[in-house]
């Protein structure tokens, strides 16, 4: 078995002396020591490359991501619409090996144990780590939807809740429908991964057949009562823009699926679709469950929002959707963005032997395209409040777009460029 | 201890408006929530529509922010994210951005 030690790796990482350079002078008690990331995405990759950053150089730090590359699940309802293709949401991990001196694994971490401080990887060996930052995403209840428990009703039925081959394969199944028939997509009941998502995709879902199969239809099945987010936008949006296509259903829970003929089936009724889409009930990755991390409601995990450690295992530091989150705060990339960051100082902090910063702020916008071009946006800032522990809504502060707009359809694009280099860049 | 440096931790006190130290990297962890939008360092993807604030005048940065904050300047989305950071914050922010180069 292959157990990896600081001091080999440090061998193996000749690129960061010769990385330097790059960090500028340092100053101040310099931290030192390996950090283990496990997740590439929003919250993982960010929280890799600030280490580096942050830590001029001084943190070896090893990412363990199960893909060869980043596909983005923002804008990835633009390729289900037919507007983007899966190319345009992918960025390699190159600049974090390259560039940024970080040792990237494309692997599974299998299993971590928090005593040893060691995460156990699934083609075999070891990692040692002296602090954890563990961003795995979110894993589906498919016990909640029995018809979908076995993988050969997953592969007809899809998700494409985590972008990749199930968007294009999503994509596919719109393209090959005929004109008059129904995409049904069910939303599970809040909190999931990216509140205005679901609503966002039954845009651009719409905005196809309006153009290329007008005789289609929409069926929002939403667990929900309402509209979880934006909702005055969008639904100004389907009444503007897709009248007769967009059909919203509140209080609508899928319990079921017949999978064979893509129909749902909910406590009182059937819907019977020719492209079903069910966007399952999530919690934290499994592994976060299997490693004993303290959740909340049996699902998140339970953080320290000065430091987003565990709240039961120290060393392990969570990020993104796997956590539960401070009071308004949605499970977004651009949310786990800014956990990462909190991570990175706090982590920094700590192997220097420093406390961690006990002012942290952090923020979320999050685009929704509601046609290829127009966009509507919901903002909010977070500031750490002593008395609660929690980072809390800036009162005042934050909002939603006045209306749809081709401006913001712009900006939507470059937040897009902008995050993923500010992540992987 | 000198003047000069009581004066400096004085300040850092009032800047940071808790009982407890301020974290000597205050002004990087703030401006990094920014990071997002406005590039790693401000340093924004080139041609992406989003304005770059590595290296601009910090007086400048100042009044933009705050001309978001007041409603003067009209904005998509700025308005509603200069309210949630406090004045001091944003002079932090602003002072981090001039600096880089």
């Amino acid at each position: 078995m292959m157990l990896m030690k600081r001091r080999d790796f440090l061998k193996a990482g000749a690129a960061a002396t010769a990385l330097a350079s790059l960090y500028g002078c340092a100053g101040g008690t310099r931290a030192s020591g390996h950090v283990v990331v496990v997740g590439g995405g929003f919250g993982g990759a960010t929280a890799a490359k600030y280490l580096r950053l942050w830590s001029e150089g001084g943190i070896q730090v090893t990412l363990v991501e199960r893909h060869a590359e980043f596909v983005s699940c923002p804008i990835s309802n633009l390729v289900i619409g037919g507007v983007k293709t899966l190319a345009d949401i992918t960025v390699p991990y190159d600049n974090l090996r390259n560039r940024w001196g970080i040792r990237v694994i494309q692997d599974e971490a299998t299993g971590i144990d928090a005593g040893k401080r060691t995460v156990k990887l699934a083609k075999g060996g070891e990692l040692s780590y002296d602090r954890l930052v563990l961003s795995p995403g979110v894993d589906f209840l498919w016990d909640q939807i029995p018809g979908l428990a076995k993988a050969d009703a997953q592969a007809r039925i899809l998700h494409a809740w985590k972008a990749g081959p199930q968007t294009v394969a999503l994509r596919q199944q719109l393209e090959s429908m005929a004109d008059g028939g129904v995409y049904a997509l069910s939303i599970p009941k809040a909190p999931y991964r990216c509140p205005p998502g679901p609503y966002e995709r039954a845009c651009l879902v719409a905005s196809y057949f309006k153009q290329h199969k007008p005789r289609s239809k929409v069926i929002v099945l939403d667990a929900n009562e309402e509209v979880v987010s934006k909702k005055g936008l969008f639904i100004k949006a389907w009444d503007d823009l897709y009248k007769g296509i967009v059909e919203y259903r509140h209080n609508s829970e899928v319990k079921d699926v017949d999978a064979g003929s893509a129909t749902a089936i909910l406590e009182f009724d059937k819907c019977k679709a020719d492209v079903l889409n069910v966007v399952p009930p999530q919690r934290a990755a499994d592994l976060a469950a299997r490693t004993g991390l303290k959740l909340i409601n049996n699902r998140w995990v339970d953080i320290n929002w000065l430091t987003m450690e565990s709240a039961n295992t120290p060393g392990i530091h969570v990020l993104g959707d796997a956590i539960f989150p401070a009071p308004t705060m949605p499970k977004s990339g651009h949310m786990a963005n800014q956990h990462a960051k909190l991570a990175a100082a706090a982590i920094i902090n700590l192997l220097a032997g420093q406390e961690p910063n006990p002012a942290p702020v952090v923020m979320n916008t999050c685009y929704s395209f509601v046609d290829p071009k127009n966009v509507i946006h919901v903002a909010s800032v977070h500031q750490y409040d002593p008395a609660t522990r929690l980072v809390q809504p800036v009162k005042g502060a934050g909002g939603v777009s006045a209306a749809r707009n081709e401006v913001e359809g712009k900006v939507a694009l470059g937040w897009a460029k902008n995050i993923w280099a500010d992540m992987l860049g | 201890m000198k003047p000069l440096t009581l004066a400096a931790l004085l300040g850092l006190a009032a800047v940071a408006g808790t009982a407890q130290a301020a974290d000597p990297n205050l002004a990087r962890n703030l401006a990094a929530t920014c990071a997002n939008c406005h590039g790693t360092n401000g340093r924004a993807v080139e041609g992406a529509g989003l304005d770059p604030l590595a290296g601009l005048d910090k007086a400048k940065i100042l009044q933009k922010l705050a001309d978001f904050k007041s409603g003067v300047k009209p904005a998509t989305i700025m308005h509603q994210i200069a309210k949630g950071y406090t004045d001091e914050q944003l002079d932090l922010i602003a002072g981090y951005y001039a600096a880089q180069k």
